[in-house]
């Protein structure tokens, strides 16, 4: 049989009586949006790559409700959360990984108020503890290197949840040359996407915010502009093609940049 | 001598007292037309924070040449109240300077670092008016700043610049008048800022200058009071509210979303599940999120008393950088007009809350509630830790919930939620179809 990735759900390894290490919450961007699925198959890989132990929910998995919830629909979050909560405590989950900050918010600040207490990590953080860990290592000198990459704080890593130094340093770790944006870490710029905006066409004004911060993002003449969040990598790849940019500059997601540079 | 103006300064004293009071009675009611809340855990942290942000005006500075003029004026106004001190036991006793003798040389130091920090002030009130009104500092100039908020902003500051000027005249006309041997005036070392104005006044005759130090004494000292009274219908309240605001800030993470427990009830049981809690429903449930001030908590009405108009969240708001009608800052003033418009309906025996208006709807618009992204950079703005999303959020719940006029869009990503368990519509059965691909792949 030859070696290919696995992907293990929580029914078979409970059905084996096993346990993962982690949880990989997959989340509905990366399970269903074309774009974002490439980002989880990169951290699909990193994970066979390095030997994590970790399962994924596969269709047992919900939204998180988080849409729900900012738009005012206070119910149907919480159907979504208490139906989680249960096949996520059916499981025993201790610990959970998701390359979602929506995702990421909701179960770590409030599932716990709805019977759900896990311990919640990012990926962006998840990827720094492997990297200090010494299980990723990216060699110097690659793909990346002397090449300029821009980082878009996304607001539910960033003022949500004051996570802003996890993901630059995976972003340092790829040897390249990190350039900011006028407005970074806790004055970044939203997306646009954040709030439930993602599903509904923006109210009348003068510009479209993707469009604000991706000029600003351009602006740093960076190759690259790293995100670490679905609805980022959409608003902001928009806005890149908006401005007819897309051929020369690249939207890539934290993982996939690793995955890359790691020739995954 | 006449003890006239000793009762009249007693006289002063009970009036600005007396209106005070009434007034800070208003605004305790208006405050309490909110829900109760507690929010007095991690005591040590509430200290910390309030002594940092409040006290330490450690967020102001993110913007350093506001930060440095508004220091000075801070600073300016906690120290220049210690002199208060003593214009009021001279006041009231009829004395004058009682503390020049107690102090000796020090007395002088102390003046000129009082009148230090008066030039200070002053100079920093002239500054921010020429940023409001001569260079036009974007956030100043804003839809809901035009009328009462833009006179309110001009009016402080320069109420602010006849208060430091009545100091520095006082001293200047005192000055002369004890070098001139008027053995009711004490002469003390060299007074740097106030001597400079000396010469406007050299040349008057001692009874003039008397009027002139007596004027500026009083006018200071009435001055402070009326400022004192004019704050409480005032922006300038943050003053006094930064402090409790900053006491009760959230200190839990930004992103989190308060939980409706009264939900929660109503979910398990539709779920089946077996709670305490639903054995034993609430007896009322009020209305789903907040329509008008008294569905928010007192803490978000306090929020708003606090606000200085600074509009720093709003120019951080995406919303409105980008031309929507959305600015944190109105959705502050528009509930404090409403809590104020309430409260003042009640005390004068009208309808309050029933007069047929209502925050959400008169005041704020869906419009404008719709436009948020939840980012938080309005609240992570704010210098003294307002949280205009909380309110916003209350109000979408309203909205959604009580009124089920959610935008159309938002009703079709509940729908494909409830009915497929994500925002978009696909099947259920197709989540895992992304590792098809990558479980057919060769390991690397």
């Amino acid at each position: 049989m030859s070696n290919t990735y696995k992907v293990p759900t929580m029914a078979e390894m409970a059905a084996n009586g096993q346990s993962p290490e982690v949880l990989f919450w997959v989340g509905c961007a990366g399970s269903f949006d074309d774009r974002y699925k490439a980002v989880t198959e990169a951290f699909v890989k990193i994970l066979n790559k390095v030997g994590v132990s970790f399962a994924v929910l596969g269709t047992e998995e919900a939204c998180t409700g988080d849409p729900a919830r900012r738009a005012g629909n206070e119910f149907l979050f919480q159907m979504q959360a208490v139906s989680n909560i249960q096949v996520l405590n059916g499981y025993e989950i201790k610990k959970i990984v998701t390359a979602c900050p929506h995702c990421f918010n909701t179960i770590k600040n409030e599932y716990p108020a709805l019977g759900g207490n896990y311990e919640v990590i990012h990926h962006s953080t998840f990827l720094q503890q492997l990297i200090n860990e010494g299980k990723v290592v990216l060699k110097g000198g690659g793909e990346f290197k002397g090449k300029k990459i821009t980082y878009h704080d996304s607001c539910y890593l960033g003022r949500a949840n004051n996570i802003y130094e996890a993901p630059r340093e995976v972003l340092q770790a790829l040897d390249a040359e990190l350039v900011e944006m006028k407005r970074c870490k806790t004055k970044g710029l939203c997306c646009g996407a954040g709030g439930a905006q993602m599903f509904k066409e923006p109210e009348n004004g003068k510009k479209d915010i993707n469009i604000e911060r991706a000029e600003e993002a351009l602006a740093t003449g960076a190759d690259t502009i790293a995100v670490a969040c679905p609805f980022c990598m959409t608003m902001m790849s928009d806005g890149v093609k908006n401005k007819n940019r897309e051929h020369d500059v690249k939207v890539m997601d934290l993982a996939e940049l690793i995955a890359k540079s790691e020739g995954l | 001598m006449s003890l006239l103006p000793q009762i009249a300064f007693l006289a002063v004293f009970a009036v600005a007292g007396f209106l005070l009071s009434k007034r800070i009675g208003h605004l305790r009611r208006s405050i309490m037309l909110g829900k109760s809340v507690e929010r007095n855990d991690q005591p040590s942290e509430r200290w910390k924070t309030m002594l940092l942000v409040a006290f330490g005006q450690q967020k102001m500075f993110k913007r350093l040449i506001p930060a440095f003029l508004h220091l000075l004026i801070y600073v300016g106004f906690l120290v220049i109240n210690l002199e208060v001190l003593e214009f009021v036991i001279d006041g009231v006793f009829g004395t004058h300077r009682i503390f020049a003798p107690l102090l000796g040389d020090f007395y002088t130091v102390a003046m000129n670092i009082f009148e230090f920090l008066a030039f200070a002030v002053l100079f920093s009130c002239v500054a921010f008016l020429i940023r409001r009104n001569v260079m036009k500092v974007e956030r100043f100039t804003k839809p809901e700043m035009k009328g009462w908020p833009a006179l309110d902003a001009n009016l402080i500051l320069v109420i602010e610049i006849i208060l430091m000027f009545a100091i520095l005249t006082m001293n200047a006309t005192d000055q002369i008048l004890a070098a001139r041997g008027d053995e009711h005036y004490i002469q003390l070392g060299s007074l740097f800022f106030s001597s400079m104005l000396m010469p406007l006044f050299e040349g008057m005759s001692n009874g003039t200058l008397v009027f002139i130090e007596r004027f500026a004494w009083w006018f200071h000292i009435v001055g402070i009071l009326a400022f004192a009274v004019y704050v409480t219908y005032s922006k300038h309240l943050h003053i006094f509210l930064a402090f409790p605001n900053t006491w009760y800030s959230n200190l839990k993470p930004k992103g989190e979303i308060q939980n409706m427990p009264e939900v929660t009830n109503e979910v398990n049981m539709m779920l089946g599940i077996q709670t305490d809690a639903a054995a034993n429903p609430p007896a009322e449930i009020g209305r789903f999120g907040a329509k008008d001030v008294n569905d928010l908590s007192w803490i978000n009405i306090m929020n708003a008393f606090s606000c200085t108009e600074c509009g720093r969240c709003t120019a951080e708001c995406p919303a409105n950088i980008t031309g929507k009608k959305l600015s944190p800052r109105k959705i502050m003033m528009d509930t404090r007009d409403r809590a104020e418009e309430v409260a003042k309906s009640i005390a004068s025996g009208g309808p309050g809350l029933e007069d047929g208006k209502s925050l959400l709807g008169d005041y704020i618009t869906k419009e404008e509630i719709n436009a948020c992204t939840s980012c938080n950079a309005c609240v992570e703005a704010c210098p003294v830790n307002i949280d205009p999303l909380a309110i916003i959020l209350q109000m979408r719940r309203y909205v959604s919930m009580e009124e089920s006029a959610a935008p159309a869009q938002w009703n079709s990503m509940f729908q494909n939620m409830e009915t497929s368990f994500s925002p978009w519509k696909f099947a259920p059965s197709d989540r895992f179809n992304w590792a098809e691909k990558i479980k057919q792949e060769e390991i690397k």
